[in-house]
Parts: structure tokens; sequence; C-alpha cells
């Protein structure tokens, strides 16, 4: 059981929650995730990237987008509310290395767990330049706090609404065109992940991605994650979740993404009952 | 049609009343018929998930437990891989003490109610039974695994288990690595002696393989669940969501939580892929996946369930153990209209246990022997739409025994199905291994482990089932538990 000690909604349909997890909190490290299950017989298992960890007060947080029916449920709950079932940290934590200059960008939730990431690097003695990207101004997430660690952030929405209007891929390609980037780490929806690779893919530079596979148990037990990398069948919850995305099948990775897509789309209209969303916006 | 149970028991009663006049010969024994165990009728039972095998009747389980001969020799036993005195306890059944029965079986095997229903005993103590041998034909032995069935189930249904009773607090703490049958096993007798036992489980819920592997059909989930509940009332400690290996290493629950020692019954992790060409197609599943999918995440209860299950029309099952006919049956009662069962080898070659090929075939389960596949072809939109297959034969036998399949060049041709199963086993899981600095391991990945004591290369701790044995049974699991607590215990004693 697992206390929510602190919910805040940060856009209409993006939601932070500070969780008691003493044991994830001291053991987990930038990259890796959790999977929360509410405690139902009929609860789904849900992979969710952690942002944020205070092991002094033995507290994580995490920053989900409530897209289907289970993350609605998440998010009706309230502080003070129990999570029943909180396992992690899992998978590898990200490759923290002194590259020098890194980028580090992020699509929309993709924002969240690329946080810890930009500290690691930065404590690594790295210069970092952060990309935030979203589909408009509202859902710009975790700008303070990169700029409080970040060397540069840069923004861009889709409508233009808040910094450039442009996608990530822009503003990283004219710095690449400009200065020596060392290392790229991209995590945001895979669709942006495939082309930050090929945008970074010309100058040579190692990409990092952080892959958010179809996953039940993420142990290494169901290989329902599995992603085509350099030829090989990997699992990401054992053997990523970060990949080096130039090696990655994104077409295939693409596909399976929306292995259930007609199921989900019947359970979506059910899922506002509740919650301040207003229709289309989710 | 199967006979009805009310059928079976009438003339159970019939029988009963007249064998229980008279002292029996070992010839009037042997003239008992067996006992036939009533099932679910087929075109009912592919429409729901409960168990097919209904269990005897009161009548039946005595009945059959007069067919049992007590020999002195009790060859039964050495086939049982726990050792269950087994003559012993059909004597009880017999007698109608059917919580003694119970008791006997417990002092060398956990689980009653689980190993009545999966042990192959086929292979295990009915292949010895004298009855059997006698009629020369292994299914006319002594339905051992049926009468422990009924005789767990018995008890559980009238409240009659009894709590083992713990020894007193020795100050010791044992961690133990995984709930399944080993680790359930090796709690029972480490907390016996009074030792304090924690249980970390990875999932959300208790019973690993009983819970995430074997179908509602087969071993209904409230059966697991009761077993748990007795190890929670003997004081064992669970901790779910707690992944050894990554919440906290092997070390650390030495160093930092104080355990004395530790047993690792991680089970077996990785599913193997078949590593042919279309295999991450949309629509390709491990068995684990699939089961795991409507076991334990329930996605069989459409209606309810949040995770979600493919939709499927036309499935072929690549394997042919016992997982594979799990996944087959589950793939029928989710509402596939056509599931083929694809082995390279012959029907007599099948590991998967008879009773289930049975099961599997009366259930509309098609098989498609000596053939393999060669690779699957995904449609325009990603998702499975044909397997090629090739026809073999049977070569020379190989190391193991069993014939080798050889693909007959030219044979190939498609098969129209929307998913694949992928049931061809597992590797071990690397979680532990990775991250365990000195624990030694076979080339597979598997724990080695002193056969004697099952302790490992690691001073303190021991393994055992599937880390250990690879895939293997219930009851070879949890054989292993019982050794290593033995060991455990002892070595706890030294400390």
């Amino acid at each position: 059981m697992n206390k929510i000690i602190r919910k805040k909604q940060l856009s209409a349909e993006v939601f932070e929650m500070e969780i008691e997890a003493p044991e994830i909190a001291e053991a987990r490290k930038a990259g890796q995730f959790i999977i929360l299950q509410l405690g139902g017989e009929f609860d789904e298992r849900i992979p969710l990237t952690i942002a944020d960890a205070d092991p002094v007060n033995g507290t994580i947080t995490i920053i989900f987008q409530a897209v289907g029916e289970s993350t609605h449920h998440i998010a009706l709950l309230e502080e003070g509310e129990y999570i029943e079932n909180l396992l992690g940290p899992l998978g590898n934590p990200t490759d923290v290395q002194h590259y020098g200059n890194v980028v580090c960008t992020g699509g929309g939730i993709g924002a969240a767990p690329l946080f810890p990431i930009v500290e690691a690097m930065k404590a690594a003695g790295n210069t970092v330049t952060v990309i935030l990207g979203a589909r408009t101004k509202d859902l710009v997430i975790m700008e303070e706090k990169m700029r409080a660690v970040a060397d540069e952030v840069i923004i861009v929405t889709d409508d233009g609404s808040y910094g450039e209007k442009a996608l990530v891929t822009e503003p990283l390609k004219q710095i690449c065109e400009t200065t020596q980037v060392d290392c790229v780490v991209a995590i945001g929806p895979p669709v942006m992940m495939k082309f930050v690779a090929l945008t970074t893919k010309p100058f040579g530079i190692y990409t990092i991605v952080s892959l958010n596979t179809i996953m039940i148990d993420g142990t290494g037990m169901c290989g329902g994650c599995r992603v085509t990398v350099d030829g090989r069948t990997r699992f990401v919850c054992v053997n990523g979740p970060e990949f080096d995305g130039h090696l990655v099948d994104w077409d295939n990775l693409l596909l399976r993404m929306g292995t259930y897509k007609s199921q989900e789309t019947e359970a979506h209209h059910r899922c506002h009952i509740g919650l301040d969303i207003n229709e289309g916006e989710a | 049609m199967h006979p009805k149970r009310e059928t079976l028991n009438q003339s159970a009663e019939l029988l009963l009343r007249d064998l229980e006049q008279k002292e029996l010969t070992i010839k009037e024994r042997n003239q008992i018929p067996l006992q036939e165990m009533a099932t679910q009728e087929p075109s009912e039972r592919i429409f729901n998930m409960a168990e097919v095998a209904l269990g005897y009747t009161e009548a039946q389980v005595r009945v059959e437990a007069l067919r049992c001969l007590q020999c002195k020799t009790k060859p039964c036993i050495k086939g049982c891989p726990v050792g269950i005195d087994i003559p012993a306890f059909i004597l009880e059944t017999e007698k109608g003490n059917y919580a003694k029965a119970v008791g006997i079986i417990k002092e060398s095997s956990l689980l009653p109610s689980v190993c009545g229903r999966v042990c192959p005993q086929e292979l295990q103590c009915q292949m010895y039974c004298t009855v059997g041998k006698a009629k020369k034909d292994v299914e006319q032995s002594v339905s051992i695994g049926r009468i422990e069935r009924f005789v767990a189930d018995y008890t559980r249904e009238h409240g009659l288990d009894e709590i083992p009773t713990v020894g007193k607090d020795s100050g010791k703490s044992v961690a133990i690595v995984g709930s399944g049958p080993a680790s359930l096993s090796a709690a029972a007798d480490l907390r016996r002696e009074g030792h304090r036992v924690v249980i970390f489980e990875a999932l959300h819920k208790a019973g690993g393989v009983l819970v995430y592997g074997i179908p509602e059909f087969r071993l209904p989930k409230e059966i697991v669940d009761h077993e748990l509940d007795i190890l929670l009332k003997m004081g064992v400690e669970l901790k779910k969501n707690y992944l050894v290996g990554k919440t906290r290493t092997v070390d650390e629950l030495f160093d930092k939580d104080g355990f004395d020692a530790i047993f690792i019954g991680s089970g077996a992790g990785l599913p193997r892929f078949l590593d042919i060409e279309g295999e991450n197609s949309i629509g390709v599943f491990s068995a684990n996946e699939y089961l795991t999918r409507s076991n334990l995440m329930k996605a069989y209860a459409k209606t309810n369930a949040l995770t979600p299950m493919y939709r499927s029309k036309r499935v072929a099952v690549l394997g042919a153990g016992n997982v594979a006919m799990d996944a087959a049956r589950t793939a029928k009662r989710l509402g596939a209209e056509v599931v083929s069962v694809i082995y390279r080898r012959t029907e007599e070659q099948m590991p998967a246990r008879r009773e289930e090929i049975a099961h599997a075939k009366e259930e509309g389960i098609e098989f498609l022997f000596l053939h393999a596949p060669k690779r699957i072809i995904p449609g325009e939109d990603g998702r499975v739409k044909e397997v090629e297959v090739v026809e073999c034969k049977l070569g020379p036998e190989e190391e193991d025994g069993r014939r080798r399949s050889m693909m007959i060049e030219g044979t190939e041709h498609l098969r129209e199905y929307d998913t694949v199963i992928v049931a061809i086993g597992n590797d071990s899981n690397p979680l532990i291994k990775a991250t365990t600095e000195g624990i030694e391991t076979s080339h597979k990945g598997t724990f080695i482990v002193d056969p004697s004591t099952c302790a490992t290369s690691l001073e303190g701790v021991y393994a055992g089932g599937d880390i250990v044995l690879g895939a293997a049974t219930v009851i070879l699991a949890m054989g292993q538990g019982r050794k290593a607590a033995k060991a455990m215990n002892e070595y706890l004693s030294t400390l």
C-alpha cells in the first residue's frame, strides 16, 4: 500500500503524484520505471516512468497522462488515498557518463522522466541543453525544474502558443549543425523518438531513447514488450528501457504499440466520467 | 458423451454397499472397476473458465481407495518425487478419515489439492502401481492423484485443514524470493522451525506459476489462495510488489535487512521464441504473455477486465507441452474458431500430459503433427495473416532419446492464422544473476546447486524450482523447496 502524499493536475489530462515508496526512492536511478496496479481483481498493470524521488522522505513522483481507462482511474485518486500495488525500480538506469555536450529532448509527458536524466547528466559534468516540445502551451510541463538544472532550455509547440512553432527535431537539427553534440537523449511519443533518431543519424551522434511499450509483468516474464534492436529481439523491461535509437526498428515498434487499438478506442469513451477533462481533449 | 457425475456416483454407491459388507481379498480388490472422474461436457466447457475435471464423489473415492492392494513393497512411493506415504493415506481414505489422509500427505507435500490436479501421476506414482502393472495398463493403476485431490478438497471445504504448529521464535530470519511452489514449500518448513520467514513476490498476487500460468479451468485460484492463507496464518510474512535484484539485491537483503539466509525460487523467467521471420508481428504472443493476461490479469472476463486480450479467430500454438495445451484451450474459450497446435514430432513424443491432450482434443483443438513453422507472414497492417509451415519426418534418436524431427524440403505451404502463440519454453530470468556477485550459474543461466542441499555457491543462499531445474513440474519444485529448507534449518542452527 502506497499513500498518495501530493496530487497536482498539471494540465487538462496530465497529473503529478508524489507517492510513498521508500525502497523504490532509495534504489531508483535516472531512467528507471515502476509498474502500478490499483488492487482490484480486474485492474491493469501500468508501467510509468519515475519523474523524481526523495530518498529522505521516502517518496517518488510520477507524472502521467490520463489516456486510457486505467490511467483515468488513477487520476481519480486523491491525496491521502492509496495505490495498492507499486513495483520498482524496473529496467536499467540511463547510461550516464561524461559525454561533453548533451541534448535532452522531451516530447509531451516525456519531459517528466527526462528530468532525472537531465539532473544526472549535469551531475556527471556535461553541458546539457533541453528541448521540450508539446502540442500546445498548456501541455508544456517541467519547464521550471528544467531551467533550474539545465544550461539552456528551448521550448517548441505544435501550434506556436508558446516558444517557437516547431517540432523538437527542428531546433535539434540546428544545434547539431552548429555545435559539437556528443549525446542526445529523447523521451516522448515513439514517433517523436523515431524522428529524433533520424535527425541525429546523419551526424553520427549517439542517441539514447527510452521505450514505453506494451508490458505486463515488467520483470522479463511475458515478452510482450519485445522490440527489434539491431536485428535482435530485445525485452524493454530487462534489456531496456533505453536503447540506441539508431538501432531500433521503429516501424515494427509503432505497429506493435497499436496491438489493442480497437479495444482501447472502445474503452476510451467511458473514461472521462468524473474527471475534469473536456471531451475531445484527451 | 461422458457419464455424468450423478451416474458415476450411483454406480459407486451401489458397489460400495456390496464391498463394505466383507473383508476383501486381493483378487476382489483387483476386480473393482476403476472410478472415472466426471468432467464438464466439452460442448459446455469451451464457453466457460470453470474447472474441467469435477473430482470424485465420496462414494467414488471410497471405491477407488479399495482398489489399492496395500502392497508391502509400496512401489508407488518411489515414483513420488517427494516420497508421500501413498498406501497410508489411501488406507485412511478407505476408512473415511480424510483429514488424517491429508495429514499424512502433508508430512511430505504442502499442496495436495494442487498436486492432485497438476502432477503427471501417470509418469510418477501411478506408473509403479501394482494394479496397473498387473493389468499391463498404467491407466488402470489406482487413481492416486484423484484420491489426493478428493481428500484435500474435502478438508478444505469442510474447514478441517489444520494450521501447522510453529516452533518457538529462533531469532533467525529467512528471505524467500518468489512465491511459487518451491518457495511456498520452503517457507512452510522454515517457519515450522520458528524462524521469521518473509516471502518477496514481484507480482501483485502471490502463487507464481500457479496463479499466472496454470488456467482456472485446470486449477481454480481459490485453492491457491487457500493454501497461501494457511501460510499466512502460520505467521509467514508476504511482501508483494518486491523484485529482488531491483528493489533490493541479494546482498542488501543480508546487509541492510539482516536476513540470515535466503531461498531463491524465482522461477523460469524469459520466454523463448523461435527466432523465425515475422515473429514480432502483431498477434504473436509468448504463451507466458497470453496466459498471464488471461489468468493473472483476468482478461478472460472481457466485460470487466481492463487488460485487453487479442481478438482471435484462427490461432496457431507452437509447441506441445502442458503450457501449449493451456494456451490452446484458453484461446478456444476466448472465442477462437480454429486453434491448431503445430508440432514437429508426433503425438507420442508430445511432452504434455495425456489427460491434457485428450481434453484439448475433446474441445476441438486441432493437432498438426509432423509440421514445423518456418515463418510468420504479416499483412500490410503488420498483423499476422499466415504461417508458413513445412512437413517433417522423424529421424534417428537424439541424445535425449527422442527422435529427431527433420524438415521435408519442398513441402512448405501457407496456413491462414491471425494469432500465433509461442509455447516452446523459457530461459532463466537474468535479474538475480546480474545483480548477485559470485552466484554460479550454468550456461543456460540456471543456478548451480548442491543436489543434496540446494545450496548455491554463496554461503547462506539456497535455490530451488525452475531457477535450478529449468522447466520442471510443481511437485519437483516443491521437493527442492523442502530439501533446501531442511538444509537451511540445519545451517541456521549453526549460526
